[in-house]
């Protein structure tokens, strides 16, 4: 019985500690330090927030730049992968029919970058390779009607390079991309161009 | 190998390299002395003895500090059982989700109990936050417990003439409070800063640029990540685990977390040297289970730099590797280098979906689960997994030159072998004997997802991971469905217990001997020969009980990818 008792105790001490407390002070201590990361990484444009930095979303038609397929439809709350083996039959079906797409799109066959018709592990990678995005500058340039080296100056600011030129490689952020495609767009416009 | 990849190399594991050997010596005296840390937390410490009556001086048996291990887990358990069936009647719980079902709660209860975290329950669908705070404590128990079992066996050896180990809650509680607690908070902030959310709102609606709806998900997750690494816990926050942006946002929060899965299971060698008097040992053994560890990325990362004929016969640029599963951030090669890592470690956080890696990288990962993750395996486990492995080859190597075998001065007698064949074979066994009738039930064929020999890694995995304790899986395997779920969670119960309570035993044991002077007729046990030795047994053992089932399953798919055979076959 005082075993009984002593166990019944410690873990609901150690329950108030780890459960409760030690999750509320980090709270407390992280939305201090860097709320914005704590948050969420949260995205605004015109004031509005359009989604998180971190987190993929949906980019259809020839005026933005797309990020890699979703295996879970861009589900912010619900990451994850398409789980097909590399001998599964439906996987080469789904990179075909997405390489296919792409070079419809850009009407002509060159070569798909890989990240642009797997999907990842998330479903929610927020980034490209910066090949990936200079594949699909031609095809946003003539939606827009902007010159092509003008986007591709803009790929080339957003390219995030390894840290320290070691950790990681290079990507782009999407969101990030066609947020500032969309600020260019409109300061083109603007200045009559 | 590009000079990057070879400077990313010498960073990631300079660092753990760098802060094994110290942090090793700190946890020794935790565990045995007196740490600057416990005049802050020294208050904090005596009020938890205080209020559960326990006597922290009082030594213990190692009958009665294994009771007490089981009854406390029991306690916890069972509680963990009831608040997951009764969410829907406790406080936190502002979707109103209802009960998880019986066999998935048993399922989750077991799993976090055991320090396996294999996850059969969507999160984000089916927890309430009060449930997932549950989990997190016992995410912070479960790595203490095995620290309290590898030390109460570091002790059996080092003691003479001991009746007996130590005291259970001293232990339990020390571990939390010095050794855990001081990891978990520095790291929680680091990954905070990266962009791991750390917030009490709700989910946050979203208008996305073109007009989609998305939930940008909240909470208290850079704390559960942080312990879920440092605990060698792995069972995520967010469904897709590390891969998730949110979760492990960047290269450099790779790095944090890559470290901070390696960190505690390679200082806990270092303990043991501290505390059995032998830094010699503790650093053959490190570069036993370092080699594996090695091996095992040089594996993955041969396997995962192509894609198979089929997919590199379409119109796509696939020359850099294999990206179905894999972050564009990380790449194949930094999910190369996490795979044998998670998997060496009973960690099971995954930062690429390993049901789509190639079959030679899928390979590694199952056979690091069924060498029983001792590479260097999970908090305290790891330790006393591979303990079993270097009294197996002093009996062994004794019985073979002739003279009565001697670990540390100790004699190794019959009883001492026999509870250390158990302690072996329970992984293999019981991995066999749960997977071969889940490979041909009906019910259990259907949580598998994939045709061909990968259905059978699946299974194979599922098992191998249950009984590892390590929690990875082939994420496409149906882990919900009753069948699976109820006989994993048998999986985790043997693969935890049947091993805790033999070391235990032995550390009992051990602990009433007293050592006699080494001569020149003792085996050494530390240096390359003992190293060769162990590392040896480590492979055979799994080698001999495994070689078929893998035949079958990633070998067999291995040669089929590289034929440009597809399953189904039509």
């Amino acid at each position: 019985m005082r075993e009984l008792r002593a166990s019944l105790v410690m873990i609901l001490a150690i329950g108030l500690l780890f459960g409760l407390i030690y999750p509320l002070v980090m709270t407390g201590i992280s939305q201090l330090a860097f709320p914005w990361q704590a948050n969420g990484s949260l995205l605004r444009q015109g004031g509005r927030v359009v989604g998180s930095a971190l987190v993929a979303q949906r980019f259809r038609g020839p005026t933005y730049f797309h990020p890699r397929p979703s295996a879970v439809g861009y589900a912010a709350n619900g990451s994850g992968a398409s789980n097909l083996a590399p001998t599964n039959r439906l996987l080469i079906a789904h990179v075909r029919r997405r390489a296919e797409r792409w070079q419809l799109r850009l009407g002509n066959k060159q070569a798909v970058p890989f990240g642009l018709v797997t999907s990842s592990a998330s479903g929610l990678d927020p980034d490209i390779s910066p090949a990936a995005a200079r594949y699909q500058a031609p095809m946003v340039a003539r939606s827009r009607h902007l010159p092509l080296h003008l986007i591709d100056r803009l790929i080339a600011r957003h390219i995030q390079e390894p840290l320290l030129g070691i950790l990681g490689r290079p990507v782009v952020n999407v969101l990030e991309l066609n947020l500032a495609l969309d600020r260019l767009s409109a300061a083109q416009k603007a200045s009559g161009g | 190998m590009p000079a990057a990849h070879v400077a990313e190399l010498v960073i990631y594991f300079g660092i753990v390299l760098l802060l094994m050997v110290p942090l090793g010596r700190y946890m020794a005296r935790v565990y045995q002395g007196e740490v600057w840390l416990a005049r802050w937390l020294g208050p904090l410490e005596r009020i938890l003895y205080k209020v559960a009556g326990v006597d922290p001086a009082a030594e213990q048996p190692w009958y009665r500090y294994a009771a007490q291990l089981l009854v406390f887990q029991l306690v916890s358990g069972l509680g963990l059982y009831a608040i997951l069936r009764l969410q829907q009647f406790l406080p936190l719980n502002p979707q109103r989700l209802g009960p998880l079902p019986p066999a998935v709660a048993f399922n989750t209860a077991v799993s976090f109990l055991t320090n396996t975290n294999w996850q059969a329950y969507s999160g984000e669908a089916q927890l309430s936050y009060f449930s997932q705070m549950a989990l997190i404590v016992q995410q912070f128990v479960s790595p203490a417990v095995g620290l309290a079992v590898a030390v109460a066996l570091f002790r059996g050896i080092a003691r003479q003439s001991s009746k007996t180990i130590g005291n259970f809650y001293r232990d339990l509680v020390r571990g939390l409070l010095y050794v855990l607690l001081p990891l978990v908070i520095p790291f929680a902030l680091l990954l905070s800063w990266q962009g791991v959310p750390q917030s009490l709102a709700p989910y946050h609606p979203v208008t996305t640029v073109q007009g989609q709806v998305q939930q940008i998900p909240g909470g208290p997750a850079a704390a559960m990540t942080s312990i879920m690494m440092i605990g060698s816990n792995g069972g995520g926050y967010f469904g897709a685990n590390n891969a998730d942006p949110l979760e492990n946002p960047s290269a450099l929060s790779n790095l944090i977390v890559w470290v901070m899965i390696l960190l505690v299971p390679f200082a806990t060698v270092f303990t043991y040297g501290e505390m059995v008097g032998s830094r010699r040992q503790a650093w053959t053994i490190f570069a036993v289970m370092l080699t594996v560890l090695l091996a095992g990325f040089a594996l993955t990362w041969n396997s995962s730099r192509a894609v198979g004929p089929r997919l590199a016969a379409l119109p796509v640029r696939s020359s850099s590797g294999n990206m179905v599963g894999v972050e564009e951030r990380f790449g194949p090669f930094l999910s190369s280098l996490y795979l044998p890592a998670t998997t060496g470690v009973s960690n099971g956080s995954v930062n690429s979906a390993f049901d789509s890696a190639n079959p030679v990288a899928g390979m590694v990962a199952l056979a690091d689960l069924m060498l029983g993750c001792i590479t260097p395996g999970g908090d305290g486990a790891g330790m006393y997994g591979i303990l079993f492995h270097v009294l197996f080859i002093v009996f062994l190597a004794g019985l073979m030159v002739g003279r009565t075998p001697e670990f540390l001065g100790k004699k190794i007698s019959i009883r001492e072998a026999k509870l250390v064949m158990i302690g072996l074979l329970i992984t293999p066994v019981a991995i066999l004997l749960l997977a071969a009738p889940a490979a041909v039930l009906p019910a259990s064929l259907a949580s598998v997802s994939n045709p061909g020999p990968h259905g059978l890694s699946q299974i194979l995995y599922a098992y191998s991971s249950g009984v590892a304790n390590n929690g990875s899986a082939f994420g496409g395997f149906g882990a919900a469905l009753p069948y699976s779920a109820i006989m994993v969670g048998v999986a985790m119960f043997l693969g935890r217990y049947l091993i805790i309570l033999p070391a235990l035993a032995i550390a009992g044991s051990l602990a009433a001997k007293t050592s006699a002077p080494v001569t020149a007729g003792t085996l050494p046990t530390s240096g390359w020969m003992f190293g060769l030795l162990l590392l040896s047994s480590v492979l055979v053992v799994a080698g001999l009980s495994f070689f078929p089932a893998l035949a079958l399953g990633p070998v067999a798919e291995h040669f089929a990818l590289w034929a440009g055979q597809l399953f189904p076959l039509h």
